[in-house]
């Protein structure tokens, strides 16, 4: 129901070209040419893990639509990021900002890990000239992915307190589960979804969080085994 | 062999389950009813009459098809509003009897969501499970069917993976445990394939519409069969006996109908040369490793085929596919407005990742077997280029 609005401005209309990501036209695609150029000729991926590499980095489940796995090769005196290999799982948007991104952090010379953290899911959509409202979690995942592998190298090369430490973060909202709780959970011996279950209950207070939580499953066990 | 030059761009149309083309003869058929006989079949003047019996004849073709009488026709805005006024009309015409429907869990969203909001009006709805193929399951419609149940739906063909139900048994089974329990069938993506008889599909309700069937769009049909309770869904003046109010669609009446006529005239024929394209299309796609055919191998519509390709995802599939000028759908959440992933294939018991990776092509009249040579020569490289930018490798379901 319409309530009668008490402003006398009539409010901005919204853009008309965006409506919930699609274009006026209904087309789901409108992709820039930018996306369509990394997605058509993506930069940087392999088709097998390289053998050169310092930092790996995973994250996302094809459960949930986009995986991403990063493998970085970092020089240990400058510390800038001379590689960044990847594969995606995902759609267009993902593969391409997938793509983008890893041109972004080896374009110059390569970015340093200082500065290679400082790029945000912003930064790789300006560059992608846009994305579609709906699939802008897609490339989030891309530097979710990179700060994943540089914690990894930190790890490696035992530079523990630089590890950006990710605060414990409720998972199931009903039950109050957190990612540390899952985390616990694969240490103790779990790793599939169904045996995290087992022992935290994840997902049976609210079962929107199970592609995250078997995220993080699949996270943890990739980490720990 | 379809070739619609646009920018010098090859179009192979595999999407005729989102909607098809108007035929020549429907458009031909609708042409007066724009220019010349534009009258409103509700005046009484020529200009109106006219009007009025080009809809009784259209109504009356309808009828002759499913067997019924012309008043038990109700013309619609789409097969979406047919599908809601079939639910939502009967459940609160019959709540004196009891709050109670029941629906499979792969209708399509113009049901599930009329059935979402039934419930939030204090209603209670029994979803049906399916096997792995798509078929209902036969033995829990029979459990689920109580006194208080006033409507069971039922959709006759699966738009997403093709899986056609024993509507006549599921009207068996359902008479014999309450007679009074309404039976609903949405036949959109059936019409133009099946004999649709409505005493012999044992049928209350059905819904039908336009553009699956190279109708015009925005058009759509209910039968209901008479003594039905039923409210209108759209209230006003008193067309259509005074249960779909709005002055009616002549043009598009004229042009569904046509439509109807023509594709249950050719169906024996068409059905033959569509199964014999479906079936070369799934062997072809089976092919390619780490592929499922999604629905019942046999019982499906002559045109759907459905495959998932495992550690790939399908919007990426789609846009290639797009570049080589192939048309398709894919029930991939990336791909939906909703970033769900299809509710029809999550419910053969299958995970996400297989719902993420599954494509549809759907056949149609201008589809030729050079189509389904050229998407099987395009469709193979593409799966390959995919898979190997992906770091999922998931286990052969296969092997």
């Amino acid at each position: 129901m319409s309530k009668i609005s008490k402003k006398t401005k009539p409010s901005k209309p919204k853009a008309a070209t965006q409506i919930n990501g699609q274009d006026i036209m209904g087309n789901e695609w409108a992709y820039s040419d930018e996306v369509r150029e990394h997605f058509f000729k993506p930069q940087n991926f392999v088709t097998e893990a390289p053998k050169d590499y310092n930092g790996l980095g995973m994250v996302g489940s094809p459960a949930c639509g986009d995986m991403m796995k990063v493998w970085l090769k970092i020089d240990s005196k400058t510390e800038k990021i001379t590689k960044f290999f990847w594969q995606t799982f995902g759609c267009a948007s993902a593969i391409a900002a997938t793509s983008m991104l890893s041109v972004m952090v080896t374009e110059k010379g390569g970015k340093t890990i200082a500065e290679a953290l400082k790029i945000t899911p912003t930064d790789i959509i300006k560059r992608l000239s846009g994305l579609p409202s709906r699939k802008i979690h897609c490339s989030v995942l891309g530097d979710k992915a990179l700060e994943a592998a540089i914690n990894d190298y930190f790890q490696r090369t035992n530079q523990k307190e630089r590890i950006k430490a990710s605060g414990s973060r409720v998972i199931d909202k009903e039950l109050n589960i957190t990612d540390k709780d899952i985390e616990q959970a694969v240490k103790d011996g779990a790793k599939t979804l169904e045996e995290v279950q087992q022992k935290t209950k994840v997902g049976l207070g609210d079962p929107n969080c199970l592609p995250e939580a078997e995220e993080l499953v699949r996270f943890y066990v990739e980490k720990y085994y | 062999m379809m070739k619609i030059m646009s920018k010098n761009k090859k179009i192979v149309y595999l999407d005729h389950a989102a909607t098809t083309y108007l035929r020549p003869e429907v458009i031909k058929a609708m042409a007066s009813f724009g220019s010349d006989n534009y009258g409103n079949p509700s005046s009484l003047y020529s200009k109106g009459r006219e009007a009025k019996k080009a809809l009784e004849t259209a109504r009356s073709k309808v009828a002759a098809i499913l067997g019924c009488q012309p008043e038990e026709i109700i013309f619609e805005g789409s097969g979406t509003e047919s599908d809601n006024h079939a639910l939502i009309g009967t459940a609160y015409a019959n709540r004196g009897r009891g709050n109670h429907l029941i629906a499979t869990v792969i209708e399509h969203h113009a049901v599930l969501h009329a059935c979402e909001f039934l419930e939030t009006q204090g209603f209670e709805v029994t979803y049906l499970p399916v096997d792995k193929d798509g078929i209902v399951k036969l033995e829990e419609l029979e459990k689920s069917i109580r006194q208080e149940t006033i409507l069971v739906s039922v959709v006759f063909a699966n738009n997403e993976i093709g899986t056609v139900q024993p509507i006549r048994e599921i009207s068996q089974i359902i008479k014999k445990k309450n007679p009074k329990t309404y039976l609903h069938t949405d036949a959109c993506q059936a019409a133009g394939f099946y004999e649709l008889k409505v005493d012999e599909l044992g049928v209350d309700l059905m819904t039908i519409n336009g553009s699956k069937i190279y109708g015009p769009k925005g058009t759509g049909l209910l039968y209901v069969k008479k003594g039905t309770m039923i409210y209108p869904f759209i209230h006003g003046g008193g067309q259509e006996q005074g249960r779909r109010a709005g002055t009616e669609n002549v043009a598009g009446i004229i042009g569904l109908a046509t439509a109807l006529e023509l594709v249950q005239k050719e169906k024996a024929k068409e059905n033959q040369r569509l199964i014999k394209l479906r079936d070369k299309l799934i062997t072809g796609l089976l092919k390619i490793p780490k592929t499922v055919l999604n629905g019942h191998p046999t019982q499906r519509l002559p045109n759907n085929v459905n495959v998932t390709v495992l550690d790939i995802e399908g919007e990426a599939m789609l846009l290639h596919l797009d570049e080589a000028g192939i048309c398709a759908s894919t029930g991939s959440a990336c791909s939906s407005g909703t970033l769900e992933p299809s509710h029809v294939i999550m419910a053969l018991g299958h995970p996400y990742e297989m719902a993420h990776g599954s494509m549809r092509f759907s056949l149609g009249h201008v589809n030729t077997e050079e189509d389904i040579d050229y998407l099987l020569e395009v469709f193979p490289p593409i799966v390959e280029k995919l898979r190997a930018m992906s770091p999922v490798n998931l286990k052969n379901p296969k092997s």
